[in-house]
């Protein structure tokens, strides 16, 4: 189904699992959006949701969503064109399409079709996957897989936007995706709406650009932005959340709901194209090899930047793959370190942990101790502070065996009493071991993976 | 082109760029983005990989490449292995390199005779 938009606006309310809950509703509600998307997966999140659902078989996906869907009912009623895309599903989406039919069906809303994309997993399938010739060799040292097949957590390939296409032409709403290029998260509903051919190049790497651009949330609409100025008038106490009007014949305009905090100029604009990329020539999704070198941005009117000249190439014959594996254990914890001398005292606390374990022989393979306040962050390149009137000393370790952290870590309370002076911040828990992932980013030929859309029917949940 | 000081003035990169950094596995990449055209140019001779291998060199980064976007005028430069293990095994509190940019920003800046026009621009 080709519509007869010439243009679509894509906002998106959420750049990583944790981010401001209120978000997607306050965006679709000033945002007259026609697509909300909501982008929740780190590398490594697929990890800790393969633990949550080793568990509990209804559980690995971000659990935030269905709350989210929850806050928008009144939304999803009064805009019945709004669709919402998202990679909540994690390494469940089916489970996820179950939990938000089940609040739809609650809200008197079980008309509203929601789509599972599913098909990145590929755990389950490596024995076959390994007889079928895949080796999965790591991306950048092409270290074979079988140094960590026996401590794999998750390996997941990441999907590009068909499965969405697919999804919202059966009619889907919602589209609840596992693993997936964030940029597709818009390819999708841009391919759908415009009815632009899979090897429309420049197309694709316009919506990925876009895509790129509006993924993590308010990073582009005045977030982390270096040119931010405590002096200047630049509030960002409600910062507003980034909305893409796409065009028909590719480019885009960011912009942000008027009245909300944040800014978009070209400045901040330039900042995400920049955020987490390799080769700015060849931004590699399953969709596209996006080029964002000669991308050009222009302010055509306060918080709207026009994005042009996306060009891009043929997209990549193998699909990433992002695996991870067990790794050990790690914990850190602080304590904060105050009064003249305050690097001195903070040594000596140091100095007492590492002494006290290596005398027992219970000192972690890995131990690090940062100053932090006196350029520890950066360590050797920020302009140090000599002499702070206070520390925090972090103490943070790894080791194979989880009691050796959980020992690391009851040593950092008794300073207070047996430490140097001034010694203090600790109240609260005592802070808690967690395993370790490792990360092997890895690839698969394309014919070796299939995504699957399946369109759920409210009406079965709520019975359910 | 003089060196450190302009009527008395020292320059440093946040004079004349902003940038941004993050994490892509164990890598680490910082874009900085020239303020105006002029600055782009001067930092096409002087912010090289080397220098900014150099400026990072306690961070011990394996390999440090540098990649040209004339589109908005920066230079992405990518700092291979920089992270201790990328974000989940690094024992440091910056696992995601989000502090890279302004550590980076922080760099003197030798000043040509046409710093002025290399500044931010008023708003």
């Amino acid at each position: 189904m080709v519509s007869s938009r010439k243009t679509i606006r894509i906002g998106n309310g959420a750049g990583f699992w944790g981010d401001q809950l209120d978000a997607p509703r306050l965006l679709a509600e000033q945002g007259e959006l026609d697509y909300l998307t909501l982008e929740y997966l780190a590398e490594l999140t697929l990890s800790i949701l393969a633990h949550q659902r080793q568990r509990d078989a209804d559980l690995g996906y971000v659990t935030d969503f269905p709350t989210v869907v929850r806050s928008m009912v009144a939304l999803l009623r009064s805009q019945p064109e709004l669709k919402i895309i998202t990679n909540a599903g994690g390494m469940n989406p089916v489970s996820c399409a179950r939990a938000v039919s089940q609040v739809l069906c609650e809200s008197q809303l079980e008309s509203i079709q929601v789509a599972a994309v599913s098909g990145d997993d590929l755990l389950p399938r490596l024995d076959e996957l390994i007889a079928d010739g895949e080796t999965f060799e790591h991306f950048e040292n092409n270290q074979p897989m079988t140094d960590i097949r026996e401590k794999l957590t998750s390996a997941n390939a990441y999907l590009g936007a068909a499965g969405i296409v697919s999804a919202l032409s059966d009619g889907a709403r919602i589209v609840i995706t596992g693993r997936i290029a964030d940029a597709s998260l818009v390819v999708g509903p841009a391919v759908f709406e415009f009815g632009w051919s899979w090897d429309d190049w420049d197309l694709l790497a316009s919506a990925t650009t876009t895509g790129h651009l509006i993924e993590c949330g308010a990073q582009v609409t005045g977030g982390m932005f270096s040119g931010w100025s405590s002096d200047a008038n630049f509030r960002l106490d409600r910062i507003g959340y980034p909305i893409a009007e796409l065009s028909t014949e590719g480019g885009c305009v960011i912009t942000k709901p008027a009245g909300t905090d944040g800014r978009v100029d070209t400045a901040t604009v330039s900042e995400q194209l920049v955020y987490e990329i390799g080769d700015p020539e060849s931004y590699l999704t399953p969709d596209v090899a996006a080029d964002f070198s000669h991308v050009q941005l222009e302010q055509i009117d306060t918080d709207r930047v026009r994005v042009a000249n996306c060009r891009g190439a043929q997209r990549p014959s193998e699909y990433k793959v992002s695996m991870s594996y067990a790794e050990g254990y790690s914990g850190a914890g602080t304590l904060v370190v105050a009064g003249p001398d305050a690097i001195g005292r903070a040594r000596a606390c140091e100095s007492a942990i590492r002494s006290r374990l290596e005398r027992i022989g219970d000192l972690p393979e890995h131990v690090a101790f940062e100053y932090l306040g006196t350029g520890d962050v950066v360590s050797g390149v920020m302009v140090r502070e000599a002499n702070p009137p206070e520390v925090v000393l972090r103490a943070v370790a790894r080791d194979p065996s989880r009691d050796v952290i959980d020992r690391f870590l009851r040593e950092l309370a008794p300073l207070v009493t047996s430490g140097p002076p001034g010694v203090t911040g600790y109240t609260g828990a005592r802070p808690r071991s967690i395993p370790v992932l490792g990360y092997w980013p890895s690839s698969i030929h394309r014919s070796h993976v299939h995504s699957q859309s399946t369109v759920l029917s409210a009406k079965d949940c709520c019975n359910g | 082109m003089g060196s450190g000081s302009a009527n008395g003035r020292v320059l440093h990169l946040h004079d004349i760029a902003h940038a941004r950094s993050g994490d892509k596995g164990n890598h680490a990449n910082i874009g900085v983005i020239a303020w105006t055209s002029v600055g782009f140019e001067f930092l096409d001779d002087f912010l090289t990989a080397e220098v900014v291998a150099d400026f990072l060199r306690p961070l011990n980064p394996h390999r440090v490449e540098r990649f040209r976007m004339p589109g908005i005028g920066a230079y992405n430069f990518v700092l291979h292995n920089v992270l201790a293990g990328g974000a989940s095994r690094s024992l440091l509190i910056d696992s995601q390199g989000k502090a890279l940019a302004s550590a980076l920003l922080q760099m003197e800046v030798p000043t040509p005779d046409e710093w002025e026009q290399m500044l931010k621009p008023y708003e």
